[in-house]
């Protein structure tokens, strides 16, 4: 008999940073589970297409996921992509709003029936030095970088996004992290890649780093030019390893 | 790449979009990965109006070389008229 595959995918809100309501994209296996949850951050051009796209798949290999639209209070009810445009004109997110929305997006995925209480996030450029800040900030059970800049380093002089290095609050690392990085990427830099993993050796904190030839920024991007499919198909073979370990 | 630099100006003037025209009032200036030009990455440029809302928005995204183009032809082309322009 063949079994039975389904997944569940809607809108759907939640409270975020200082209780604010805030809109989110939630996809879920159908089944009584328990499953483990992911909070899935998107990429700085917004909650689009592609990244629900991801979310699914999160679902459809058995994890409750949810993605917080970051952009909603400054462009609740607008196309991705103004939405992003709005946002980044404003200065982009603010680092403390981040942690709260992933605090309150946590929060929502256990109080899930089917939960199993363990939750991991990921995140895409933007979204992958968010997740650092995530996992340094609140207490998770894994965490996912996919090519986060300016972990390591400062945004160039002059960027108006008040984001800033997060080496320092490397030390609070609370859980494992898998970078996942390409070669050909100026943001973060294979350079910045080694920084970032020498300090976390030295912190002793759980960490695994793949850097892929042949790739650069956004190559799980599989709706842009910059896809590598060899590079995306094995990240997503470690993904699914690194959240069958610590999210089961 | 996101390289976060965004550079951004007030304006005066106008732009149409989908809902006809509205008053600009600044631009954004970004290289960054596009939303649906064909490229790795792209020149940004967005004529906006807070005030109104981010649906108020005029986007266009070049081939940087061809942004590079379309900024010297602005500076030739002001170039003629460089009175008004520094007026």
């Amino acid at each position: 008999m063949t079994k039975y595959d389904a997944i569940m995918a809607e809108t759907v809100y939640f409270s975020g940073a200082n209780g604010d309501l805030i809109e989110g994209y939630f996809a879920r296996p159908m089944g009584p589970g328990p499953f483990g949850s992911v909070v899935v951050i998107h990429h700085m051009p917004g909650y689009d297409q592609g990244t629900k796209e991801i979310v699914r798949k999160f679902a459809a290999n058995g994890y409750l996921a949810l993605m917080p639209n970051l952009y909603y209070r400054e462009a609740p009810d607008a196309e991705p992509d103004d939405a992003a445009a709005a946002a980044r004109a404003k200065g982009g997110v603010p680092d403390d709003r981040l942690v709260g929305d992933v605090e309150g997006v946590s929060k929502f995925l256990k109080s899930q029936a089917n939960s199993n209480l363990k939750v991991g996030v990921i995140g895409y450029c933007s979204g992958g030095r968010q997740t650092f800040l995530a996992a340094c900030s609140l207490k998770l059970d894994a965490a996912v970088d996919c090519y986060g800049a300016f972990v390591v380093s400062d945004p160039p002089e002059g960027a108006p996004l008040k984001v800033r290095s997060l080496m320092g609050i490397a030390p609070n690392l609370s859980a494992p992290l898998l970078g996942l990085f390409g070669k050909e990427d100026s943001f973060p830099s294979p350079e910045e890649v080694k920084i970032l993993d020498d300090e976390l050796t030295k912190l002793g904190k759980e960490h695994e780093f793949h850097i892929y030839d042949g790739a650069g920024h956004a190559f799980f991007a599989s709706h842009r030019p910059s896809y590598r499919v060899e590079a995306a198909n094995d990240g997503w073979e470690k993904i699914w390893a690194f959240y069958g370990k610590h999210l089961s | 790449m996101c390289t976060y630099i965004t550079n951004k100006i007030d304006v005066q003037g106008s732009a149409k979009g989908g809902d006809g025209w509205f008053t600009a009032k600044e631009a954004s200036v970004y290289l960054d990965h596009p939303v649906h030009a064909p490229y790795t990455h792209s020149l940004n440029i967005d004529f906006l109006n807070q005030d109104l809302g981010p649906s108020f928005r005029v986007a266009v995204e070049l081939n940087p070389k061809d942004a590079v183009l379309l900024a010297r032809t602005i500076l030739d082309t002001v170039e003629a008229m460089s009175d008004l322009a520094e007026g």
